[in-house]
């Protein structure tokens, strides 16, 4: 675990100066991941807010090599740089220790949907490099489409709320499952929120020779309808709710990384933002009930899963 | 236009080539609270530094040492996240009052 007086010594890895949104989670989560990672880094990054907001031209907010090529490819192009650098090793014009990391920031919409052959087919492949997905649970760059990271009754503008629809009908996609399932060997859930637990497994994905993802829930203001100043409370809670546990992966074995002391309910995490607003109209208590309980059985197949005592 | 298609070889490259340029666009005067940090009262803890969204806080020799206004958009997360009581080291003051 690295420490916030070893990190502040790294060389800035995002500069000022991007266009993100006041308090966007994004970049908190691309600046943590990047001091973190052991140099020199190479990142590939899928078309979202992260990748417009920090490289319009003549501009670039990366202090390293980036890549943007398309929406649905980044995790291709990284593993096409990342075979590139075995040959150049196995042909002697790279040192053999030249330790060069990978790492692939997406979107949910960008890993979630509309990437995600590429990034399967880059996991399958095996190739050493860290797919971060900093998950803001819609397309929110293009003005806040529903993607299949959306949570239910989650209003976007394709999910729209009014008298006939309560926002978005249909349950999030499990994608940290879908990746664990690819047996890779190391798959983590974080929150912006947590430094300690987010860096912890930046390094631990970095040690292993081989892919490795994390899917980071990273609030957006504008989607979610939140304060600025409250990315990270929003985060933790989202965390102490069960809404987002964190947990990790690891060679197969899976741990939790944070047990709340005390489970909170869910109306403390959707009352906080916007995009639930409507649930807490008369006329849609079932459907909050409904919330409640998928979180609850989802938490107690994760603390099965992990080893854990039922609560 | 030409009828001639240009090779890969000749084609401009399409990139910047020098690394975080972003510095010299400032995105100060997006700002409507400003944050003032009180060096006396910062117990240097570095929460604010690592999560300040905008790379703002300025740190030497692993210290905080003040706020880089050119870029800072003036979130509020730095101050949320000062843990020093009653008085945080950071808060936010209107630029309106300033001005
Ligand atoms: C193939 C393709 N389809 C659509 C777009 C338009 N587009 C640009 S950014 C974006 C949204 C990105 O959403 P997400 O990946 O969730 O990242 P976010 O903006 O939320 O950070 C869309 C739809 C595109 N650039 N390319
Ligand atoms: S729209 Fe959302 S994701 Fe995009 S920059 Fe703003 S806060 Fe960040
Ligand atoms: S107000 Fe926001 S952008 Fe400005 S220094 Fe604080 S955390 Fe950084």
């Amino acid at each position: 675990m690295p420490s916030l007086k070893e990190l502040s010594k790294e060389k800035e890895s995002l500069s000022g100066g991007h266009r993100l949104c006041a308090g966007c989670g994004a970049s908190i989560v691309a600046r943590q991941v990047l001091l973190t990672a052991p140099k020199p880094l190479v990142v590939t990054c899928a078309t979202g807010c992260l990748e417009v907001a920090t490289t319009i031209f003549p501009y670039t907010a990366w202090e390293m090599p980036w890549m943007h090529s398309a929406f649905e490819n980044a995790a291709a192009t990284c593993s096409g740089i990342e075979s590139a650098y075995q040959s150049l090793k196995k042909q002697g014009t790279l040192p053999v220790d030249a330790n060069i990391n990978f790492i692939t920031f997406g979107g949910d919409g960008g890993t979630y949907d509309i990437g995600l052959q590429s990034l399967s087919g880059a996991m399958e492949r095996g190739h050493k490099m860290l797919y971060v997905c900093y998950n803001n649970q819609a397309y929110m760059n293009t003005g806040i489409q529903r993607s299949s990271a959306t949570p239910k009754g989650g209003f976007t503008t394709t999910s729209p709320v009014g008298k006939v629809k309560p926002g978005k009908e249909q349950s999030r996609k499990d994608l940290t499952e879908i990746m664990v399932a690819h047996n890779i060997p190391y798959v983590a859930q974080a929150v912006v929120g947590d430094w300690r637990d987010l860096t912890t497994k930046v390094q631990k994905a970095l040690s292993k020779d081989g892919p490795s993802f994390i899917n980071v829930l990273t609030p957006c203001r504008l989607g979610w309808g939140c304060a600025p100043e409250k990315t990270l409370d929003i985060g933790r809670l989202a965390a102490d709710t069960c809404f987002w546990p964190l947990y990790e992966v690891e060679e197969g074995v899976y741990k939790l990384t944070h047990k709340p002391k005390e489970k909170k309910p869910i109306i403390k995490l959707l009352k906080l933002q916007d995009r639930f607003k409507h649930l807490f109209k008369k006329g849609n208590e079932a459907l909050l009930a409904e919330i409640q309980e998928d979180i609850d059985k989802k938490w107690k197949k994760l603390l099965f899963l992990c080893g854990e005592k039922s609560e | 236009m030409s009828d001639e298609k240009k090779g890969w070889k000749e084609l401009p490259i399409g990139a910047i080539l020098e690394a975080g340029t972003a510095k010299n666009y400032k995105t100060g005067d997006w700002r409507h609270i400003r944050p003032i940090w009180n060096k006396e009262k910062c117990i240097q803890c570095l929460r604010c530094w690592i999560y300040c969204p905008d790379s703002s806080i300025i740190i030497k020799d692993g210290k905080v040492d003040g706020i880089d206004l050119d870029h800072c958009k003036g979130c509020g997360i730095c101050a949320a996240e000062c843990p020093v009581k009653p008085v945080k080291a950071i808060t936010m003051v209107s630029e309106k009052e300033i001005k």
